[in-house]
């Protein structure tokens, strides 16, 4: 390539280069910043796993998969991938390629931060760059990669349903900015390299632009407006990407190495918490995911406006979304970048001051131990009794309002020969989740360190849990070293493979609700579902697995008052009841009292379908 | 006398509680005023074994002025939520919990 002017300088690269120094200060700053507002154990562990090859590999591919490929969204719908797969990594493309084009023809100009965005301006083709023609086609059809992948953005804006959305963000005004000025770059390069393809040589695109507009491109007059414009856009962008949601693009890059270093949120504001929220695209995947769309007034109380507002410091608003959320942790599960808006929500009730706090000091645990640590074998000859495994049942507080689930557990736990022993029959201390979704972190600790001491003490081996609200914390706050925690549905799972429990199946249609805290919250889908299979006919519901939809009863929400709970309920019914199943099954104390109330048919737990089952046999 | 003693007042004297707090907490939590001490909540309390907790009884004695009597039992409140699921009257008892916990204050820190 030879080039045309000496200096390899123009004054339209200003706006660009004015851009690039203001977002790439921005963003070191802003880094450095929230590297810093880390603990010091989460710090020293993010450059731990910053050398560790296994974990540095796993950054490489999220980098890939989740910034330019947008795997996730692919997953989703395919329109919606292409869309952001074609102009992150269309946009990439371009970048690299032209930084190749300036490092094989014009490697001393390697140093000149602009050169490869303006390259063709300053080069003119020479028969010594045949080869070239291999990059200049490359150019282009990354460009008409992007193009088509922008032509899709507009028509979103317009069908969002063709892209398997149903509704979208609402866009701030930065937002439109920044989308204004990232639609033009584009069609504004293909503009300002079509006027130097004669001269800079191009390929099927722009050539072919140049040989078609060619009274108006081979006019260099018009010429500088044009790549002047296009720098502009370039400018603007850039300029405006810290305010908007394109700040994605770079919190992104930070987020996944942070996130695969295992960093949990730990300030509501600072920190992990901060990139979160920069790393939010506003993509608008969390509000159909979102139960409580089924009204629509709840619609600005989703994920995605909890950010802006956090972006925005409107303390009154983060406060009333953080509270009305159920924690179902919906949004988390889809999010295609992986803020979690749940952990989000109790971070910010936890930094909320409260004058009384309770104590449990005054709890005696020895007379709860007391009594809990009788274990009776089951009294059923017909199987050989475990004497060995003593398994400790702690029904939980929502279980005490459906005591059916508790007593249909504690007679298959008969009929299968184990030996076992109540631990809340007569009442008992709560696990702890339900005041830490609250956000008063140190009081749940001490119901813990409370249950913790009486479980540790029993003597018991496996603690058996019908609840999956205490399941969840069981499995992850309690330290119950030596001894397993399982949710009933496993439990009963394992029985039956061990023949422990011979069931009889019947020609019942059966609908498996996945309860939020057993699916999204301990990954448990498919226990359940054996189980029901061996006692009925499993027919799915519309929306299922991680995508299942909250029953609308959950206690993460602190705000949302019976009434208008109601409306939630009905829509999860109504996804339930696609297949119309003669049952609806489900496997939480809280989900099946919330559907009993407005379901047309029976609600049942996996615990009494299991007790039914085994009773058809015995008859 | 005869079997017969005098009890002391049990009438609330407005000179000695200040009814200030309770009425804010109305303000915050209209559903306080919609409780009608049917005792469902204390029915299900898991707290109610260890300090007495009840959220009919915490209204009474907000109600009244009697605030340490009230603290005394909130002491051990799980918030479970039980009293919610059983509320007939549709309160959101664990919201109204969590707001006495923020405007009031004891006593002693006052």
């Amino acid at each position: 390539m030879r080039e045309i002017y000496l200096s390899g300088y123009n004054n339209f690269v200003l706006p660009f280069m004015l851009g690039m120094i203001f977002v790439l200060s921005w963003c070191i700053i802003g880094a450095i910043r929230v590297i810093l507002q880390l603990p010091k154990e989460d710090r020293k562990r993010f450059f731990m796993s910053l050398v560790n090859p296994k974990i540095m590999l796993k950054n490489i591919r999220d980098w890939f998969c989740d910034c330019l490929f947008h795997v996730k969204l692919w997953k989703r719908n395919k329109l919606l991938g292409y869309m952001h797969s074609s102009i992150a990594f269309g946009w990439f493309m371009i970048i690299v390629i032209g930084h190749i084009e300036v490092f094989l023809y014009t490697p001393e100009r390697v140093h000149q931060i602009w050169y490869p965005i303006f390259f063709r301006y300053f080069v003119a083709v020479t028969e010594s760059t045949m080869k070239g023609s291999f990059f200049f086609f490359l150019m282009d059809f990354f460009l008409l990669v992007i193009l088509s992948g922008i032509t899709l953005a507009i028509i979103k804006r317009v069908r969002s349903r063709l892209f398997g959305m149903r509704r979208t963000t609402r866009a701030s005004i930065t937002d439109l900015i920044g989308l204004y000025a990232l639609w033009s770059i584009f069609p504004l390069r293909l503009l300002a390299e079509g006027f130097t393809a004669d001269i800079s040589g191009g390929s099927f695109l722009t050539k072919s632009l140049n040989g078609v507009l060619h009274s108006f491109l081979s006019d260099h007059m018009n010429m500088l407006p044009t790549w002047w414009a296009y720098s502009i856009a370039l400018g603007i962008f850039m300029c405006i990407l810290p305010f908007s949601r394109y700040m994605h693009i770079p919190a992104e890059i930070l987020l996944i190495p942070m996130r695969n270093a295992g960093i949990k949120v730990r300030h509501a504001r600072k920190g992990f918490a901060k990139l979160q929220v920069y790393s939010c695209p506003s993509c608008g995947v969390c509000i159909d995911a979102c139960p409580m769309g089924a009204v629509k007034a709840n619609i600005k109380d989703t994920t995605v406006y909890l950010n802006r507002q956090i972006k925005r410091y409107n303390e009154k608003r983060i406060e009333e979304i953080s509270d009305k959320c159920l924690l179902c942790g919906k949004c988390t599960a889809l999010c295609p970048v992986g803020v979690e808006g749940d952990r989000m929500r109790i971070a910010q009730r936890s930094i909320r001051k409260y004058n009384l706090s309770p104590d449990y000091s005054n709890i005696d645990e020895n007379m709860l131990l007391e009594r809990c640590n009788k274990f009776v074998s089951s009294t059923n000859n017909d199987v050989s009794s475990t004497q060995n495994q003593k398994v400790l049942y702690f029904a939980g507080c929502m279980t005490a309002l459906t005591p059916v689930i508790s007593k249909s557990t504690q007679s298959v736990l008969q009929k299968a020969g184990i030996k076992f022993e109540m631990m809340d029959k007569d009442g008992g201390i709560c696990c702890g989740r339900p005041m830490l979704m609250a956000g008063r972190k140190e009081q749940a600790e001490e119901m813990v360190a409370k249950n913790t001491a009486i479980i540790k003490a029993s003597g018991a081996d496996t603690l058996l849990l019908s609840c999956p609200i205490c399941y969840k914390i069981f499995k992850e706050k309690y330290h119950l070293e030596g001894i397993e925690v399982i949710h009933h549905t496993e439990f009963f799972d394992r029985l039956i493979n061990e023949g422990r429990l011979s069931i009889k199946g019947s020609d019942t249609r059966f609908v498996y609700h996945d309860p939020c805290e057993l699916g999204r919250g301990c990954g448990v889908y498919e226990e359940p579902r054996r189980v029901i299979g061996r006692a009925g006919v499993l027919v799915e519901a519309d929306k299922n697995g991680k995508e299942s939809i909250c029953c609308g009863g959950s206690l993460g929400s602190l705000t949302l008052s019976f009434e208008r709970r109601k409306a939630l309920t009905e829509n999860a019914l109504n996804n339930l009841t696609v297949a119309s199943p003669d049952v609806i099954a489900t496997a939480c104390p809280l989900c099946r009292s919330t559907f009993n109330r407005y379901s047309d048919r029976p609600v049942k737990d996996i615990a009494e379908i299991i007790d039914e089952a085994t009773r058809r046999k015995n008859r | 006398m005869f079997g017969f003693r005098i009890s002391p007042s049990s009438a609330i004297n407005l000179d000695n509680v200040s009814r200030d707090r309770f009425s804010e907490l109305c303000r915050i939590e209209p559903d306080a005023l919609r409780c009608m001490a049917c005792g469902s909540c204390s029915a299900t309390c898991p707290a109610a074994e260890f300090s007495g907790m009840s959220v009919r009884k915490v209204l009474l004695y907000l109600q009244r002025g009697k605030e340490e009597e009230a603290f005394k039992i909130m002491n051990n409140c799980m918030l479970c939520g039980k009293c919610t699921m059983v509320c007939p009257r549709g309160i959101n008892t664990r919201h109204l919990l969590l707001t006495i916990c923020r405007i009031y204050e004891k006593e002693d820190r006052r």
